[in-house]
């Protein structure tokens, strides 16, 4: 890697606030969805557990809520100040999809979030359900834009390229469903799916290994548990469809991945090893001979193109590209494992009483979240030196802003998002320490203003809405 | 892809850029506001009150933000280019302040211990003031002009800084203030209630004489905004607008001294809406000032053909269900109401 400079640190900053950022709505994705099913299931069943989890869950979802927002709102203007090369050149094709990200998802949950929080007892339980599924839905357009912009710039077409290296959309069917956007999308959105599934099966697993009774800690983790089970190994299905694409389109992405240097047949899969750019060789490599041809491919003799294929500086820095993919593997087969565990536990109704698994679903709360940070990695860093695959280089889409200027952002961001989401999470471990019970009330607890702005809106017939609104 | 010779788009994107700006600016300006009146209520139920009368409604008010940014970034990605970078201190300002006042909504009420809650209190107050002030540094280093040299900014760190842009700075939040004074006179009841009446008219005067001296200051700042202020037709535009500035003045103090609700709120919007178009016919048809026209900067029509499709039919979707959580949370938030 070259020394200090303004482009790294900006790459540094964007990867900081952006690794940051994506944490957030991968949670929001993941428990908006998760507090639709909970509501949905309670005005259909009347159970109680449901309702009791709904608003132990939506006190979580603010706060992630809220934080994912502010977060976003720096990424909107990161690329103007840090990147307005990329921003100038590349802005024809990708501004208009953000465009379409925050008319058609931004302000449809920030419509509807103030109704799915605070607004139950203004406008009744269907309406209030109408609000959880709005928001859901929200989270998910939003999904769907933002990885239509990722993975054009991972697979770009629909466009052409002025004299002067400016992008022209031409079609924009093309562009928004460009190659890698099929897989990339559900492989993101089951991601969220399996972020939160961990991290709620966590709390439940938790809450469990104090008592065992607690319907509520067995009810989130039994759907947690059903989620690992269903959603990890399709995520692997997922995933394999992804790899192939990736061959396909970026085969230099796929060889750091893989660390395979050589243009070969019978290419073998390297398990373990340290890749070293200057001697361009694995340094202590473990390999499986043919076996990546036979996971790249699915072919025993294919022949996979490897790093040298291409000039040194059009190279990704492999070992982190590496690495990182081992992490999010390892991870997304560690769930998987778990999902079967649960689902063998479940004959004979052993499944609340399995310490043990409750003791490893605890350790792997952030096991989705750190998958997820790991997959950004990969297909990140191994798109580089270029931010448009193989068309528009990293090092010419810096804004024209210093070294120091570059610096003291990247120092105050660091010490803001420190402080800010160290308090955050501390919050959300707060809220979850706690055991969800009968009776859970609203965002509003130790709030009480804040029912106040609930409490003189129109009295509603049925206890269900009253109860679900946290006042009695 | 579709091309429409009859309309002028980049045209029809300034004015749909300035109007999100503007939505914000009325909307995130009370909000905003009502952080900065943190400063002189420091009782915890009044400020419980304050925050209750804009939780359910800040994050929509914020979006307008994102939309001026990734609006500019989509159909005009040059000026984006340019003003960016040009005003990064102040931008990066505004951010992390946001960031600051966007979690403390959540915070304050999830610190348990007193420290906790004072901190994002102050949070609250600090980020929403700072928040403020970048926005006004960003509007004067806009209209004072921006250093262009082939297609990027070719100015230093601090060029943005001037006695004009402090000027604007202080101007704005001054001028939210009033929004968020006037906003909980509207919202509020009480002592709170009667208390922000005499916030809202200090701040109504201070805010009018902030209005004079940037009108008084903005077409010494370049030949070209004088001659459209001055000049033939503009002159036809700009020669009402002190005339309205005063009528609004008249119902607005009207309005405090017979205890309206909403009189003031509205005649403070209205400062902010004239405001805003003489802001309008001072830059037209530059959007960065002096070299940098709205056809200069705008995305090629596919682009901007694209997005105003999606823009025309559902701004007013966006607008019809704003209004209506708008109307869900409507009346005045009870300063003790719910309290055990």
């Amino acid at each position: 890697m070259s020394g200090i400079d303004a482009i790294f640190l900006a790459r540094a900053q964007f990867a900081f606030t952006i690794g940051f950022h994506i944490v957030l709505p991968a949670f929001s994705i993941g428990l908006a969805s998760y507090l639709m099913v909970l509501e949905g299931l309670w005005l259909r069943t009347g159970r109680h557990v449901y309702q009791d989890l709904f608003q132990y869950w939506v006190k979580a979802f603010a706060l992630v809520f809220a934080m994912g927002v502010v977060s976003g709102l720096v990424m909107s203007y990161e690329f103007g100040t840090n990147w307005s090369a990329f921003a100038d050149k590349a802005g024809p094709v990708i501004g208009p999809l953000m465009g379409y990200e925050v008319l058609t998802a931004f302000f449809l949950e920030a419509g509807f979030l103030g109704i799915m929080l605070f607004g139950l007892q203004r406008v009744g339980p269907a309406l209030h359900f109408t609000a959880t599924c709005v928001v859901a839905f929200g989270t998910l357009v939003s999904a769907f834009w933002i990885l239509s912009v990722n993975s054009w710039m991972q697979t770009p077409q629909g466009f052409e390229m002025t004299a002067d290296g400016h992008f022209m959309p031409t079609d924009w069917a093309a562009i928004i469903f460009n190659p890698s956007f099929f897989v990339r999308l559900p492989h993101m959105v089951l991601a969220a799916y399996l972020c939160v599934a961990f991290f709620v099966g966590a709390v439940g697993a938790w809450h469990l290994l104090r008592d065992h009774s607690n319907e509520a800690a067995r009810t989130m983790f039994s759907m947690a548990m059903w989620m690992a089970t269903i959603v990890a190994p399709l995520q692997i299905v997922v995933g394999d469809f992804h790899g192939l694409n990736s061959l396909h389109y970026q085969p230099t992405k796929v060889a750091a991945l893989e660390g395979d240097w050589e243009t070969e047949a019978g290419t073998p899969l390297v398990l373990f090893g340290w890749p070293n750019m200057q001697t361009e060789r694995n340094d202590y490599e473990i390999a499986l001979p043919h076996l990546g041809s036979l996971v790249l491919m699915h072919e025993w003799n294919g022949e996979v193109k490897g790093l040298k294929a291409v000039p040194p500086a059009d190279r990704p820095y492999v070992p982190v590209v590496f690495w990182a993919f081992r992490i999010m593997v390892g991870l997304g087969l560690l769930m998987a494992a778990v999902g079967l565990a649960s689902l063998i536990l479940r004959r004979g109704g052993r499944l609340y009483r399995a310490e043990w698994l409750h003791r490893i679903v605890v350790a792997m709360a952030p096991a989705g979240f750190v998958a997820l940070l790991a997959g950004w990695v990969v297909t990140e860093v191994g798109r580089q030196p270029f931010t448009v695959y193989g068309l528009l280089r990293t090092a010419d889409s810096v804004s024209p802003v210093g070294l120091p200027g570059v610096a003291t952002s990247l120092a105050a961001f660091a010490v803001v998002y420190l402080i800010v989401y160290g308090a955050g999470f501390s919050y959300l471990f707060a809220l979850t320490r706690r055991p969800p019970v009968p009776g859970e009330r609203g965002p509003s607890p130790s709030q009480p203003t804040r029912t106040a702005g609930i409490t003189p809106g129109p009295a509603l017939p049925g206890g269900a809405a009253a109860t679900l609104g946290g006042q009695p | 892809m579709m091309t429409l010779p009859w309309l002028d788009l980049p045209l029809v994107w300034a004015g749909l850029i300035a109007f999100a700006v503007l939505a914000y600016v009325v909307m995130d300006g009370f909000d905003l506001g009502t952080g900065i009146l943190f400063a002189v209520e420091h009782e915890a139920h009044d400020r419980d009150t304050m925050v209750n009368t804009i939780a359910p409604v800040w994050d929509g008010n914020e979006t307008w933000l994102v939309l001026g940014g990734g609006g500019l970034f989509a159909v005009f990605p040059l000026a984006y280019a340019v003003i960016m970078p040009a005003l990064y201190p102040a931008i990066i300002g505004m951010l992390l302040a946001l960031v600051f006042r966007g979690v403390a909504f959540e915070f304050r009420f999830r610190a348990q211990s007193r420290g906790g809650r004072a901190t994002w209190d102050f949070a609250f107050a600090g980020g929403s003031t700072v928040a403020a002030l970048c926005q006004g540094l960003t509007l004067g280093g806009i209209l004072q002009g921006v250093h262009v040299e082939g297609r990027a900014y070719a100015g230093g760190w601090w060029d943005w800084l001037t006695p004009f842009t402090v000027l604007c700075g202080v101007a704005v939040v001054v001028g939210y203030a009033l929004l968020g004074a006037t906003w909980l006179v509207w919202r509020t009841e009480g002592a709170l209630q009667r208390r922000c009446y005499k916030h809202a008219g200090r701040l109504g005067a201070l805010t009018l004489t902030a209005i004079g001296a940037v009108s008084i200051w903005t077409p010494m700042l370049n030949a070209g905004f004088a001659h459209r202020w001055f000049g033939w037709p503009g002159l036809a535009l700009t020669s009402p607008v002190p005339v309205l500035v005063a009528l609004l003045a008249a119902g607005f103090f009207y309005g405090l001294a017979r205890r309206h609700h909403l009189t003031p709120f509205l005649c403070a919007l209205g400062w902010f809406v004239l405001g805003f178009a003489g802001l309008g016919i001072s830059l037209f048809p530059h959007i960065v000032p002096p070299s940098i026209t709205i056809w200069d900067a705008a995305a090629p029509p596919a682009s901007q053909a694209f997005l105003l499709v999606g823009a025309v039919v559902l701004v007013p979707i966006i607008l019809a269900y704003t209004g209506y959580a708008y109307w869900v949370f409507r009346g005045k938030v009870q300063p003790d109401a719910g309290y055990h």
